[in-house]
């Protein structure tokens, strides 16, 4: 089991971690849009997004697995949900509320912004390179959720759905009851056939 | 014993899993290539092979189902070859879609891609994506809009022609 791995994580993965799984649990809930989403733009879009956070998470496990002497897919699955580090404001089970999904995704993609830029600039270069890496594809998900923005911000029900949101982006803790669930979806496969090789 | 020559063309010859018209090496994601040799040992299959060969593979875009495609490719043309491969898988900045090569451009146009914007200072902004600047592959006309800046996978957005009402694949710079 990885956690006790966990317990003494070295101070270049403590950072990292974090944004691996607030990218993990994130695409997680983004991908719960696939199929139905409001129009089918948008389906492609959100899954699309989703896609990409979690291939982010994993390029950021596989470079703390290296560290820490184990394997992106023990860290993203094999956990047990308390060693988890995402932010409940990840978390958070929006479907079917669109506008809200927008909100978090909105204030998601600028709090996410200002994070992988202080890891380009860190003086570590292997991170810095696979930030710079990960902000290339970032720039397509800031330009969504722009347009987004543009489209919601004058709809009362966006605006209620921003302040609602706003003050869980940088809050970190306790998870929220709905990870429970989440993480019993997430890594049901890999619990049933312990060790099996895909 | 196989040289980096004869390595980079049995590269060449691998398709992009997604965008089968191009290679993997139209697409740049081979780094560079480097043969050692290694007489009279056996490879992790048992053959006996001469060489090993190290590639450094470059991710395109990281959530991209096809890179353990390709990377399992190219570690599999390097056996046919006699040689051992090494497929480093390199997590760094060093793709964007300016290492497409002018051959690859031209092949995804053929095919009804339309190839990526050269990548200028400060990347892509929403409204050059906006803007009716990107040509459509089919008949070339510049009337083209931004339908979604997402498409079939990570590395496509779709538009529209307006001048022959046709829906195009336009190759995301990154």
């Amino acid at each position: 089991m990885v956690s006790t791995v966990l317990r003494r994580v070295s101070a270049r993965a403590e950072p990292l971690l974090p944004i691996a799984d607030d990218e993990l649990i994130l695409g997680w809930r983004n991908s719960e849009w696939t199929g139905i989403a409001p129009f089918l733009e948008e389906d492609v879009a959100f899954s699309s997004i989703a896609q990409n956070e979690i291939g982010h998470a994993r390029a950021i496990y596989q470079l703390v697995a290296e560290e820490l002497g184990t394997t992106a897919d023990e860290l993203a699955f094999d956990r047990k949900p308390e060693d988890y580090r995402c932010s409940p404001f990840v978390e958070l089970r929006l479907v079917p509320d669109w506008a809200k999904t927008i909100a978090r995704h909105c204030l998601y993609e600028d709090a996410d912004q200002r994070r992988i830029q202080e890891l380009i600039e860190a003086d570590d270069p292997e991170v810095a390179g696979l930030a710079a890496k990960i902000d290339r594809e970032e720039v397509y998900h800031r330009m969504h959720a722009q347009m987004w923005f543009e489209r919601l911000e004058d709809e009362p029900q966006f605006q209620e759905a921003l302040e609602e949101l706003r003050p869980l982006v940088d809050q970190r803790g306790e998870h929220l009851p709905e990870f429970e669930h989440l993480w019993q979806e997430m890594t049901e496969v890999r619990r049933s056939v312990a060790g099996a090789t895909w | 014993m196989v040289t980096e020559e004869r390595v980079w063309q049995a590269l060449a010859e691998i398709p992009d899993p997604e965008i089968p018209p191009i290679s993997i090496v139209d697409l740049g994601v081979v780094r560079s290539v480097s043969v050692q040799p290694c007489p009279g040992t056996r490879s992790r299959d048992g053959a006996e092979v001469d060489s090993r060969v190290h590639v450094e593979f470059t991710p395109s875009f990281l959530g991209c189902p096809a890179l353990e495609v390709m990377r399992d490719q190219m570690a599999s043309r390097i056996r046919e070859l006699g040689a051992e491969p090494e497929v480093e898988v390199v997590l760094d900045d060093s793709w964007s879609t300016d290492r497409i090569t002018p051959e690859g451009r031209e092949k995804l146009r053929e095919s009804g891609f339309a190839p990526p914007a050269p990548r200028e200072a400060g990347g892509s902004q929403l409204v050059q994506l906006q803007s009716k600047a990107f040509k459509c592959p089919y008949c070339g006309s510049t009337e083209t809009r931004l339908e979604n800046i997402f498409g079939p996978t990570p590395c496509r957005s779709i538009r529209y022609c307006e001048s022959c009402r046709q829906p195009f694949e336009q190759f995301k710079t990154i």
